[in-house]
């Protein structure tokens, strides 16, 4: 019997507030250290906290998002360690009442190798708000640590799902359905490099029919790459300990991205008693029907009912619905491209899964500094709909577009690449055709239908490329035919 | 002048027949005569005093005074104040210089009153006699081998000595009240959150609540109209209507009832101590008042339902106290956790020590359930005690402490002895209720004992009241130690 893997993720979102959960100061990334720690970042004697209430609507929108349950009354607990990072000494998190529990997040699992694409639910157990630490800075300071709180007090929404995936692909396309959401709900601008969504995963291994085997926590991956790059050690490493007569222990572990490899940090045992009790300095948060209306109102249509809209009303595959709605910003295009060819939904599809995606990942870059406009794109596709050009005439529209900006119309207008659609100008170009070639067309009609092609080519030829391809086809079978 | 209430005081300010300035010099004149041997502030700076003095004196002159403009007001140095050495009575914040003003401290900065020092107190609020602070304790003026009281022990030494004419405290178990009786001077703790805590050094948040000490309850109802009010920066102030709490001093007491808990009467009382608060009781009846018997069962788990909850929220807001960005650090340390240990261990007292470890231990996994929990369910019980009684009283009276001032170091090495001084304060604390000490007669050795006033949730108005009345018809609260 093979292993199972078992993995679940938490998250951590960096909410996309301008100032930080409990006090005024500045959220922005990027600034010289500790100018935006204020007496509450610094944890001066006598500071007292006080709830952002746009971190808390994002949390709501987080869990009307997921379907989950919004808690009427979630409360504030500190969770107690001292870290010179951690300025109170203590981090305001949330413990046994989270603002947001039970929700499921419905993924998208793409094909591999042999196996099928695949949609999946993974549930997700609960989300809460709290706040982040500062930054301990290692380097520059001749053997002494610098600390930075420019970040400590920074709204976090930490997502914990179920352990529901089976394999590092699973875990990673939950985290990017997670990924997507977050901003598309506008929560979180997703930034990975800045930390803004931290991946933790708990990986185990087991055989089906009996219980989960003992977890080992993967901490801080920040890349998906990453995420999967750990997963895969580290099942490997789990599944190569048991074989090899050893006992997995709970512990929490560091991905070392150089060497592709997971190192202990520490064991069960050595793990911080938190001490975790309501703060006294903030009351429960309460949250009545009226205010989440009020939030509810404010959510988009969500990705995953786009999906489903795509694929029932635009007849497009899953696959393809979850590719366009990898992004708010891919699906906006999407739909305003549609809206100038109506109709068209499967050519929308394919040029901007196709041609838009590999010119964007070309250049490295995202749909919100795509070059062209939908109105753009969709001024080939009425021309392609029209059968003014031929797809392969279309491409060159696209790429000279692309490069130097202008309409549909006018660059196959300079370019010259309308195609012949005339009917008498091609069946004379045909009975030309037929004319020069009487021996090939001798032996087509005695049963050579391979030799179709041949004058496919030569009239495409003769036409510089321009004749429409299916009334080629078409006139070429007729008058072949004899 | 230094008998003055704080009402003649502030006319004879507006009427220019003293100035601010020379008001604050007498006061620092008799500090720098009197602290050397009652150590009730920890820091005076005149020269920080005198300009402020100097401010006032303008805007008065400008018309522009209200109440308190002018008036030097000491403050416990628990509070914040920017550009003041702010310690809380501890090593550990030595050299600490506030770079911002508490919200109390910044509504007397707003009212145009000057801040006379720093008054000293126990370490971090911890304590009941003043003995715990980093700077040396504080002598009961009364007599100067006895303990103030504390932990606003500072406080109230220096408004018994007349070294100012009053000053704030903070209670979180009983440390305005309690010292105020040992002192002979008037306390009040106002409803929890009816004061903003920002930039009010934590003890045990959920208990913490600053109120004024001064001579006389109609001093205190001046004091507390300029500290309470609602602060945005405190997420348990109360959002209420400004209110003024001298409305209704000269009120007559007839029809109001008083509620006596048979178990504040009852063993562990010192005998001079029930005779002074019967004395007042009876004076209460003459006054109109009604008397009746009441019960708070539960109020006999205080002292140990306090003793978890307390140090439980002491132990998470000192972990604050780490050398990392302010305060003291321990100039010699091998790596991290030894920087730690060694700045906690010597810049933290035994006390502060004590009951942070009490407060780990009980929040500890395996043990959180069984005290803090249950802690917090008797703290409930506790306050449906109250709720019950005041469907049969209007407030509730009874002694302070259940003794006078003991001797310095008479209760040093037993904390549980300690920690009992504060029997009938402490359930106040834990209901959120407020409370106050007005002095009612003398036990043995000629020292002040303390008359509780307890009233309903934001019934301050009504206790000042009540004790304004009382200290028309007596003289207690205006008797000064002599010869100190």
């Amino acid at each position: 019997m093979t292993w199972e893997i078992v993995i679940g993720l938490e998250v951590h979102a960096q909410l996309s507030t301008s100032s930080k959960i409990f006090c005024g100061a500045s959220t922005a990334f990027g600034a010289e250290p500790n100018t935006q720690a204020d007496a509450v970042s610094l944890a001066l004697p006598g500071v007292l906290p006080v709830l952002n209430k746009g971190a808390v609507e994002r949390a709501i929108k987080f869990g009307l998002a997921t379907g989950a349950h919004i808690a009427p009354r979630s409360v504030f607990a500190r969770k107690n360690y001292f870290y010179p990072d951690l300025p109170k000494g203590y981090q305001i998190s949330q413990f046994d009442l989270p603002v947001v529990g039970n929700g499921e997040l419905v993924i998208q699992v793409p094909a591999s190798g042999k196996s099928e694409g695949y949609e999946k639910t993974v549930r997700i157990t609960r989300a809460h708000l709290e706040e982040d630490a500062g930054k301990s800075l290692h380097e520059d300071f001749h053997g002494m640590t610098g600390i930075d709180l420019n970040r400590a007090g920074t709204p976090l929404l930490e997502i914990v799902s179920e352990p529901d995936m089976r394999s590092a692909a699973e875990a990673v396309a939950y985290a990017k359905a997670l990924h997507t959401l977050v901003q598309w709900i506008g929560i979180c601008d997703g930034n990975m490099q800045e930390g803004s969504f931290r991946c933790d995963a708990n990986v185990s291994v087991h055989k089906p029919g009996t219980p989960f085997g003992t977890r080992r926590e993967i901490k801080n991956l920040n890349s998906f790459r990453f995420l999967e790059q750990a997963i895969n050690y580290e099942v490997h490493w789990q599944i190569e300990q048991i074989e090899s007569g050893g006992a997995i222990q709970q512990a929490t572990v560091l991905f070392d991205p150089d060497k592709g490899e997971t190192r202990m940090m520490r064991t069960k045992e050595e793990a911080h008693d938190y001490r975790y009790f309501p703060d006294p300095d903030l009351l429960p948060l309460d949250i009545n029907e009226e205010w989440k209306e009020a939030v509810r109102a404010t959510l988009p249509e969500l990705p995953h009912a786009k999906q489903e809209r795509y694929v029932a009303e635009l007849g497009l595959s899953a696959y393809d619905a979850s590719l366009l709605t990898a992004s708010h910003g891919m699906a906006d295009f999407f739909e305003a491209a549609l809206n100038e060819v109506p109709g068209q939904s499967k050519a929308c599809a394919n040029w901007l899964i196709g041609e838009v995606s590999a010119q964007l990942n070309r250049d490295g870059l995202d749909m919100a500094q795509c070059p062209i406009t939908p109105q753009q794109l969709g001024g080939i596709l009425k021309r392609i709909a029209d059968n003014t050009i031929s797809n392969s005439g279309a491409k060159e529209v696209f790429r000279a577009m692309w490069a130097e900006g202008g309409e549909a119309d006018a660059i196959i207008e300079a370019k010259g690449l309308k195609q012949v659609s005339d009917s008498s100008a091609i069946e004379a170009l045909v009975d030309e055709i037929i004319a020069a070639n009487a021996d090939k067309v001798a032996e087509y009609r005695s049963g050579k239908d391979k030799l179709f092609g041949f004058f496919v080519g030569l009239a495409m030829k003769a036409s510089k490329g321009k004749a429409n391809p299916a009334q080629l086809n078409e006139v070429l079978k007729k008058k072949l035919a004899g | 002048m230094l008998d003055s209430t704080l009402q003649q005081l502030g006319s004879a300010l507006r009427a220019r027949q003293i100035s601010s300035v020379e008001l604050t010099q007498l006061y620092l004149d008799r500090i720098t005569g009197l602290n050397p041997k009652l150590n009730a502030f920890i820091t005076v700076n005149p020269e920080m005093s005198l300009v402020q003095a100097r401010e006032a004196d303008a805007r008065i002159a400008a018309g522009q005074a209200s109440a308190l403009t002018g008036i030097p007001i000491a403050q416990k140095d628990i509070f914040c104040a920017k550009g003041w050495l702010t310690t809380c009575g501890s090593k550990m914040l030595h050299n600490f210089v506030s770079p911002y003003d508490a919200h109390v401290i910044g509504r007397f900065n707003d009212a145009g009153a000057v801040n006379l020092g720093k008054t000293n107190m126990d370490e971090f609020a911890m304590g009941s006699s003043n003995e715990t602070s980093h700077y040396g304790a504080v002598k009961n003026p009364w007599d100067n081998a006895r303990v103030p009281g504390g932990s606003s022990g500072g406080s109230a030494a220096a408004v018994a000595a007349r070294m100012c004419p009053a000053a704030t405290g903070t209670d979180t178990g009983g440390s305005i009240r309690q010292p105020a009786a040992l002192c002979g001077i008037s306390g009040l703790k106002p409803t929890y959150g009816v004061c903003s805590r920002y930039g009010m050094i934590a003890f045990a948040s959920s208990l913490d609540q600053a109120g004024p000490m001064a001579k006389s309850a109609e001093d205190l109802a001046l004091m507390l109209n300029v500290m309470a009010g609602f602060d945005e920066r405190d997420s348990t102030s109360l959002q209420r209507d400004k209110e003024d709490y001298t409305r209704d001093l000269a009120k007559p007491l007839n029809g109001l009832r008083i509620g006596l808990p048979k178990e504040f009467f009852a063993e562990g009382l010192g005998g001079d101590v029930a005779q002074a608060v019967e004395t007042a009781i009876a004076e209460y009846k003459k006054l109109g008042a009604s008397v009746a018997e009441i019960s708070l069962p539960n109020s006999k788990l205080s002292v140990p339902v306090y003793y978890v909850l307390a140090p439980a929220e002491a132990s998470s807001n000192l972990s604050r106290f780490d050398g990392v960005r302010y305060g003291y650090r321990a100039p010699e340390y091998s790596d991290l956790a030894d920087m730690y240990e060694q700045t906690r261990a010597q810049g933290f007292g035994a006390e502060v020590k004590r009951r942070i470890m009490i407060g780990t231990y009980v929040l500890s996994h395996g043990y959180y359930d069984a005290y803090y929990l249950q802690a917090q369910k008797i703290r409930r019980l506790i306050a449906q005690d109250f709720t019950e009684a005041f469907r049969q009283c209007d407030v509730i009276m009874g002694p302070t402490s259940p003794s006078t001032a003991f001797k310095l170091g008479e209760k040093g090495d037993d904390p549980v002895q300690m920690y009992l001084s504060d029997i009938y304060t402490i359930a106040v604390n834990l209901a959120g209720l407020p409370g106050m000490s007005v002095p009612c007669g003398f036990g043995a050795n000629n020292l002040p004992v303390g008359l509780q006033i307890i009233g309903n949730y934001f019934d301050e108005a009504r206790m000042l009241n009540a004790a304004h009345q009382y200290q028309l018809a007596t003289d207690w609260h205006s008797r000064a130690p002599q010869g100190i």
